[in-house]
């Protein structure tokens, strides 16, 4: 069964490449602009012994990771201080509000200033891509809590910081992988703007020198390890958020 | 000097209502949906804000906070963890006081036991029945041994059978822990099965009913067998008049 799910998946990407190296070879296109898959997974190969692209993956990841640790466990912690305390949620939702619609990129020009063109810039603007989302979603995930369930924790004897973390944090966890998985992902597509933009290093920055060499198949490469680390982030947390949450939902 | 007594408790469905519950007895309060039942007893959980009084043997619990008066309680949705499963539903109250861990499972096992559901402690919630939901929320309410046990309309969502299994087991349980309880009902069938002392709440006002008036055709006593809720209303009107 797997074996056949497995195969059935696979079929249509064989097609996608064979009629990608098919139209490449047909040389309608000059190579340059359009390589075929091949050159492509030549240059991967090339890429990989050279040590470019673990170098430049591994500045991005790195930004990705600080930014997104840092903007995930600030969202968190003050989403359940909101989410368990009306005054604080009502004293500061209007300013989040205010803050939440802003698009992430439009943050640059001020950091930029602010904060100067370095390393900084891209792990401010994962924090704050990551940030919100993960916010709103930990408020939402512990208001939407059965307020039943909460007074059957506080009668059979549960302080309220007990029914906190016995209770209310354990029921919102779906709520807030929910709000992780998808700015996992996005934490990828904003570090790679900010590189594009400012910065010299970077799987970003890679595919911005590439595109002035007109080296399409670099670029094509980085799409392609872009594409993987997106998935596995947002994989990652779709697992982790079964297993924690595995029987009871 | 009664376990549980309400004096002139006000609030937005009572007005100056009183009350006495008696160690050891199960009192049922009967009303129509609206009555203010639920909120009678999240007014003796300290659940619900009241003016007036209310004692647990003779002393004010005005000011105790919930989770220091000592009460089960079984809500109408019953109320149970999702993420925990049946064993740690039932020994939650004892995993918040800290006791140990030994000594909680072997008061969980006994539980499940009293219970009849010491096969279903792996599972969770979302996987049991409606009438294994509620034996793990009378086993969780009794886990914290509590002084006073509240009944929110518990068999709301079972079927006949399984609702005169479950009281003669909660009617036995109670009896042989001789914990003092307030089971609020709008069935009848509950009243006739349940009550030592049966109480009607209409309109914010409460009076005292004799079981008897409840009993089923077939028993002996001068028994009104009305099903219908409304029909017994009017019938006590005339009786407290």
């Amino acid at each position: 069964m797997f074996i056949k799910r497995v195969f059935v998946g696979l079929i249509p990407v064989m097609v996608f490449i064979l009629l990608w190296e098919s139209i490449a070879q047909l040389n309608l296109v000059p190579n340059y602009i359009f390589p075929a898959f091949s050159d492509v997974m030549r240059e991967f190969y090339q890429l990989i012994v050279s040590g470019i692209l673990l170098a430049n993956l591994l500045c991005s990841l790195s930004r990705v990771l600080i930014g997104f640790l840092l903007g995930a466990a600030a969202g968190i912690a003050v989403g359940i201080v909101m989410g368990s305390k009306d005054v604080i949620d009502k004293s500061f939702n209007p300013i989040f509000s205010i803050l939440y619609p802003i698009p992430v990129l439009g943050w640059a020009p001020l950091l930029m200033i602010w904060i100067g063109i370095n390393d900084l810039l891209p792990v401010a603007l994962i924090f704050l891509c990551s940030f919100f989302p993960v916010l709103y979603n930990t408020i939402t995930g512990i208001k939407s809590v059965d307020r039943e369930v909460i007074k059957a924790a506080r009668i059979l004897g549960a302080s309220d910081r007990k029914i906190l973390s016995s209770v209310v944090l354990p029921l919102a966890v779906p709520n807030i992988f929910t709000g992780l998985r998808l700015e996992a992902g996005m934490a990828w597509r904003v570090v790679i703007a900010a590189e594009m933009v400012a910065i010299p290093t970077g799987i970003g920055a890679l595919m911005m020198r590439s595109e002035s060499l007109l080296r399409m198949d670099v670029i094509i490469v980085c799409l392609m390890v872009l594409s993987v680390m997106c998935l596995s982030f947002e994989r990652f947390f779709q697992v982790m958020e079964n297993r924690i949450t595995n029987g009871w939902r | 000097m009664p376990t549980i007594e309400l004096r002139c408790v006000s609030n937005y469905v009572f007005s100056n209502l009183n009350l006495e519950v008696f160690d050891g007895e199960l009192l049922v309060v009967l009303g129509p949906n609206g009555a203010g039942k639920t909120t009678l007893l999240n007014i003796i959980a300290g659940l619900a804000k009241y003016k007036g009084a209310v004692l647990f043997d003779g002393v004010p619990v005005d000011k105790t906070p919930v989770n220091e008066r000592q009460i089960g309680y079984i809500f109408q949705n019953l109320a149970l963890f999702p993420h925990l499963d049946v064993a740690s539903n039932v020994g939650y109250s004892l995993m918040i006081k800290g006791q140990e861990k030994e000594e909680n499972m072997q008061k969980v096992d006994e539980l499940l036991q009293l219970t009849k559901i010491e096969h279903l402690k792996d599972r969770y919630p979302k996987n049991l029945s409606g009438g294994e939901k509620q034996r793990v929320a009378l086993a969780r309410a009794l886990a914290s041994s509590p002084k006073v046990l509240l009944l929110d309309e518990p068999f709301n969502s079972l079927d006949i059978g399984m609702c005169e299994c479950l009281r003669k087991e909660i009617r036995q349980v109670q009896r042989e822990m001789g914990i003092t309880t307030v089971f609020v009902t709008h069935n009848l069938a509950d009243v006739a099965e349940m009550g030592n002392r049966v109480v009607v709440l209409n309109n914010g006002k409460i009076w005292l009913m004799p079981p008897e008036m409840f009993k089923k055709d077939g028993d002996n006593g001068n028994h009104i067998h009305h099903d219908c809720l409304h029909c017994v209303m009017d019938c006590y009107c005339k009786h407290a008049h």
